[in-house]
């Protein structure tokens, strides 16, 4: 059986990883989940949160604020809209994220479309508590 | 005939104009590296994207609920065509090739008696497109103060797209802009956005399994749909970024030739009419002296 599995996780702008990886646990929409190799194939969605990848060369951390992951035969790749090594964010960029989550949900509130307030709103909150988890 | 310093005055023109042609082409040169590398980079990403796209809609698309951005609203009577070009000229024949494609598809669909608007990014297509069309234009992205064009650009535009989409502005999205061959082939290129078509790709094989799918299907599609049509137009601003300076390095070193070729026949024609005087003297002082 095959410990590792191919990692890749790419941003629209880079590719920031490629690596192989024993376990790697991804912020799914419905909840957090852990791939592992020899996973059964999965796409979800992410909200924002934390991904950690561990492989037999060490584990890292980055922060992503929403994509999808598609688990597939051959590896997981994660498609990021925007990924951030965990040690490189900074209290003003998560502040512009959550600035950015607050004026979406604003705006929806304002606009009065029911559907998109409580998705904008739980981006809000997930985005505050991604600052509290981190520890910043 | 132009006097000897006219021809001088002239010669250190040109000059100084091949060293500005010579300069922008160096720096074209580096740009162009850079933009290259940076097309390079986003191509991981979109590639996985319309794999995983290409799956999705083959399962989902063809259902009476499938989301409109993939379906269309039923409808092709207005058109919404995104004009992409550069901020700034002296690049050859790349603006205008842009503008002539979208303009050409604009007359074709006046004449089929759709409805044409016209969303300009960059510049140079809305000066290019104002004569004509400008009482179709709904909106224009200045991208002059940004160096690069990064995801966030596309994002902003993107936005603007959906939103208008969303208030059923228009039913049928193309953009126009500049695919890179290579330094010296630039190909004006439409692509329609909205209704999005993702077609399987040959390397798609690893979506031959089933998925599980979290949340479902639907929801997930519906939450892809407006990334991609953001990851669409910022593939196209990359490759009309590496197109742009590509062009303009060709074009720079074409007028850098060409100074050179024009410093070389003004050259001679200095010095002959420099003999020329020479000559006419020569016969002054030598007729002056047989008079005696």
């Amino acid at each position: 059986m095959a410990d590792t599995m191919q990692f890749d996780l790419v941003s629209p702008e880079r590719s920031l990883a490629s690596l192989k990886a024993t376990a790697v646990l991804i912020p799914g929409a419905e909840g957090d989940m852990t791939a592992m190799p020899m996973h059964a194939p999965t796409i979800t969605t992410l909200r924002p949160g934390l991904l950690k990848v561990e492989s037999p060369e060490g584990n890292s951390e980055y922060v992503v604020t929403g994509g999808f992951a598609e688990i597939g035969v051959e590896g997981l790749s994660v498609l990021a809209e925007k990924a951030i090594p965990t040690g490189e964010l900074t209290r003003e960029q998560l502040d512009t994220l959550i600035e950015e989550a607050r004026s979406a949900h604003q705006a929806a509130v304002d606009n009065e479309q029911h559907d998109l307030v409580s998705d904008a709103a739980k981006l809000l909150a997930d985005m505050e508590a991604l600052g509290t988890h981190i520890g910043l | 005939m132009p006097s000897l310093k006219d021809l001088k005055n002239r010669i250190q023109s040109v000059k100084n104009t091949r060293k500005i042609t010579k300069a922008m082409q160096m720096v074209a040169a580096a740009k162009l590296r850079r933009a290259q590398e940076a097309a390079e980079e986003a191509r991981p990403y979109a590639k996985r994207f319309n794999a995983v796209m290409a799956g999705l809609a083959g399962s989902v698309g063809g259902s009476d609920t499938a989301p409109k951005l993939i379906s269309g609203t039923g409808s092709d009577q207005v058109h919404l065509l995104i004009v992409l070009t550069a901020e700034r000229g002296l690049c050859g024949g790349f603006n205008s090739n842009i503008s002539k494609l979208a303009r050409q598809k604009a007359n074709a669909l006046k004449a089929e008696g759709k409805t044409v608007k016209m969303l300009t990014v960059g510049k140079k297509g809305r000066d290019a497109l104002k004569r004509d069309f400008e009482d179709l234009f709904v909106g224009h992205v200045d991208l002059a103060g940004i160096k690069s064009v990064g995801y966030a650009n596309a994002q902003d535009i993107a936005k603007d797209v959906l939103s208008r989409f969303d208030a059923g502005e228009f039913d049928v999205a193309t953009i126009f802009y500049s695919g890179f061959v290579n330094v010296v082939t630039q190909v004006p290129t439409e692509l329609q956005i909205i209704p999005a078509s993702y077609e399987a790709s040959d390397d798609a094989d690893g979506l031959a399994a089933e998925y599980d799918y979290e949340p479902s299907e639907e929801a997930i599609l519906a939450d892809l749909l407006p990334r991609g049509v953001a990851t669409q137009i910022f593939s196209a601003l990359l490759e009309n970024g590496a197109s742009e300076q590509g062009a303009r390095m060709s074009a720079m070193d074409n007028a850098t030739r060409n100074a050179g070729e024009m410093i070389d026949k003004l050259t001679i024609e200095y010095n002959r009419s420099r003999q020329a005087v020479i000559t006419s003297e020569l016969i002054e002082i030598i007729s002056g002296a047989e008079a005696l």
